[in-house]
């Protein structure tokens, strides 16, 4: 297996699609998964350091007592729970429904109980903007999930394996990235008419897997070098228990970073698509759809653009300063 | 080097291939290619069976794939929707693209690696800290904001570009539309080049070019840049094929009349041989820039050349 590596860290990571929006991830990640003594060298059967308390102290109670004095996941964390609320019950701090509009009204300014003023079509703007949380967080959610779950699974697998299904699998993943990622959405999603999200998640799940197969498969084959993996198969542990028991705890970390990030990235990904008009499409709430709609009259109503797009960033920063406070903690050789 | 070489080109084969056929599977998905040619009505199925089969529709799938990647290598890409070759849409489009992408890397080169460099000579410094946040919040802000907003404030409200460019799209009146292509890579360039930078500062080579007293800048220049900058020159020449098949949300922003705005009309009309033709080519820059990286990464690192 050992010589592998060589092949791995000469093969370039190519990004994809949406000037460079979900390879961020991948290469961000490549730090953790090239290093052989990288996280994964801090693992069960590493030697433990004991705290003075006396208590053991793994990679990850480490990892969680500098996040929690890390500032910007403190912060990050903050905006992604009042998100997250406001995604499960909008109607919490916005009461009105978003698709009650009044077209006279329509590009018209702040008003008394409309702080953000009205868009093009007459709809508040700060209702629309409360209630487009729900479809981002849902698309991120998901796709991540499904995104996570799938190249996973296949990169462990691949990576543990090797083999046959190995090369057809990097090969497969190599063609993905071949395919530009907003282009692959355009061709895809234009003939569907659903107006649910789920179009789009499986779509960003069939493009994405490919960028976690990768981190997944080249962490579980450094971490396949450790001696503690070559001590359980000498104790003579079934490959199904080495996978599961000793490669993957020490495998993981790589593979939670890429998701983070990955999951803001998602989320302007869904935004893109709905902007290129083959994403979550009018009748559904969304950011993407509503700065979509006021692209054309930005002129005159710079604000409906300006609040769905600032409260769109706000939320893909989040996620993405999440990743990257998770990655320093789980990482301490970038410190 | 030989063998290296070769047995990238022969990797990339199956890529190709593999590439290409995704992409026309995800074409024929898209919907019946007939649809599209007789105008916003549907066709009556005698015309449209006559039209299914001069274009060989009838046959299998593979047949199809078959019979158009041969016609590729021959040169013909099929007609676009109003009747002109693809090649001829694509004579007047790459070009233009092509221009955007130049302008972008250049961003990259540029600006992202300057600011890589200073901030990884600085680390933890305020200008380190506020350049960090500033590459955070450019990578946050998707492509298409960034565009808009930069549209509204120097097109709109100021008035120093033309907020839509000119079917000539001239290098002048790419700059900022090529700004905004490269915002997210720029950043990222950035931060590449940074933490490579505070990686190596630390490795045993430098310490030795310290300790024999070299001048501080030759330090820097030959020792510290030509090791960290392996990763950076990967990430930037990977990332000309993506520039090229992303340009599609920024020239739709600018109206620039490239490969993106080609294949958006491709789309809407459900014009197959558009489609498939610009994205065989786009596959192909990528592959050709990725083989270009490689063979650069073998130039720079000797590790790969003799492995």
């Amino acid at each position: 297996m050992p010589e592998r590596r060589p092949d791995e860290s000469g093969q370039t990571v190519a990004p994809t699609g949406t000037g460079g929006a979900m390879d961020l991830a991948t290469s961000e990640a490549r730090s953790l998964e090239r290093t052989p003594d990288g996280p994964g060298g801090t693992g069960p059967a590493a030697p433990r350091l004991s705290a003075p308390g006396g208590r053991p102290r793994s990679l990850w109670s480490d990892a969680w007592r500098d996040l929690r004095r890390n500032p910007v996941f403190l912060v990050s964390a903050l905006v992604i729970c009042f998100l997250v609320v406001i995604a499960i019950r909008p109607s919490l701090i916005a009461p009105g429904n978003p698709l009650a509009c009044d077209l006279a009204r329509a590009q018209d300014g702040p008003a008394p109980g409309h702080p953000f003023g009205f868009d093009g079509q007459g709809c508040d703007v700060y209702t629309r903007t409360v209630h487009g949380a729900r479809a981002s967080v849902t698309v991120g959610v998901c796709a991540t999930f499904g995104v996570a779950l799938l190249g996973s699974v296949l990169g462990g697998l691949a990576g543990f394996f090797g083999g046959i299904g190995d090369a057809v699998l990097s090969r497969i993943t190599d063609v993905f990235f071949a395919v530009p990622v907003v282009l692959g959405g355009l061709v895809l999603l234009s003939v569907i008419t659903s107006d649910t999200v789920w179009p789009v998640v499986g779509f960003i799940v069939l493009l994405g897997w490919p960028q976690v197969f990768r981190v997944a498969r080249g962490s579980v084959i450094s971490v396949a070098q450790h001696d503690y993996v070559q001590a359980a198969r000498a104790l003579g542990a079934s490959p199904a228990r080495v996978l599961l028991r000793h490669i993957a705890p020490n495998a993981v970390a790589p593979v939670i970073v890429v998701a983070t990030i990955a999951l803001g990235t998602y989320i302007a990904l869904e935004a893109t698509l709905s902007y290129l008009g083959v994403g979550l499409k009018p009748p559904s709430v969304s950011w993407g759809v509503d700065i979509s709609a006021a692209s054309p009259y930005v002129r005159n109503a710079p604000h409906a653009l300006l609040w769905p797009a600032g409260a769109l960033a706000l939320t893909v920063l989040a996620f993405i300063m999440l990743g990257d406070a998770v990655r320093d903690a789980l990482d301490p050789r970038l410190r | 080097m030989g063998r290296y070489v070769v047995r990238r080109l022969l990797q990339m084969v199956p890529v190709f291939f593999g590439a290409t056929l995704l992409i026309f599977l995800m074409v024929n998905v898209m919907g019946d290619p007939i649809a599209g040619l007789c105008g916003d009505r549907a066709c009556d199925t005698a015309t449209a069976a006559q039209l299914r089969r001069e274009f060989g529709l009838d046959k299998p799938l593979w047949r199809q794939y078959a019979t158009y990647l041969g016609n590729v290598f021959t040169g013909d890409f099929g007609t676009a929707f109003n009747g002109r070759p693809v090649l001829e849409l694509m004579a007047s489009a790459f070009p233009v693209t092509l221009r955007l992408t130049v302008v972008a890397i250049l961003f990259e080169i540029v600006v992202g690696i300057t600011l890589g460099v200073v901030t990884g000579l600085r680390r933890g410094r305020p200008v380190d800290t506020s350049v960090l946040v500033l590459t955070l919040v450019v990578i946050a802000v998707p492509t298409f904001v960034t565009g808009l907003l930069l549209q509204l404030l120097l097109g709109v409200r100021w008035g120093w570009i033309r907020p839509s460019v000119s079917p000539d799209a001239t290098l002048g009146e790419l700059i900022v539309p090529g700004l905004v292509l490269a915002s997210v890579s720029l950043a990222y360039v950035t931060r590449l080049t940074r933490t490579s930078l505070v990686e190596n500062r630390r490795s045993d080579y430098i310490r030795t070019a310290v300790a024999k007293g070299l001048p501080r800048r030759r330090i820097v220049v030959r020792h510290l840049l030509r090791n960290s900058l392996i990763p950076v020159v990967t990430f930037i020449g990977t990332d000309i094929g993506a520039l090229m098949g992303g340009a599609i949300v920024t020239e739709r922003i600018f109206n620039i009349h490239g490969v993106g705005y080609q294949l958006y009309q491709g789309i809407l009309r459900q014009n197959t041989q558009t489609v498939v033709g610009f994205v065989t080519v786009l596959v192909l820059v990528f592959l050709a820039a990725n083989l270009l990286v490689d063979l650069l990464y073998a130039v720079l690192d000797p590790r790969i050349r003799h492995a």
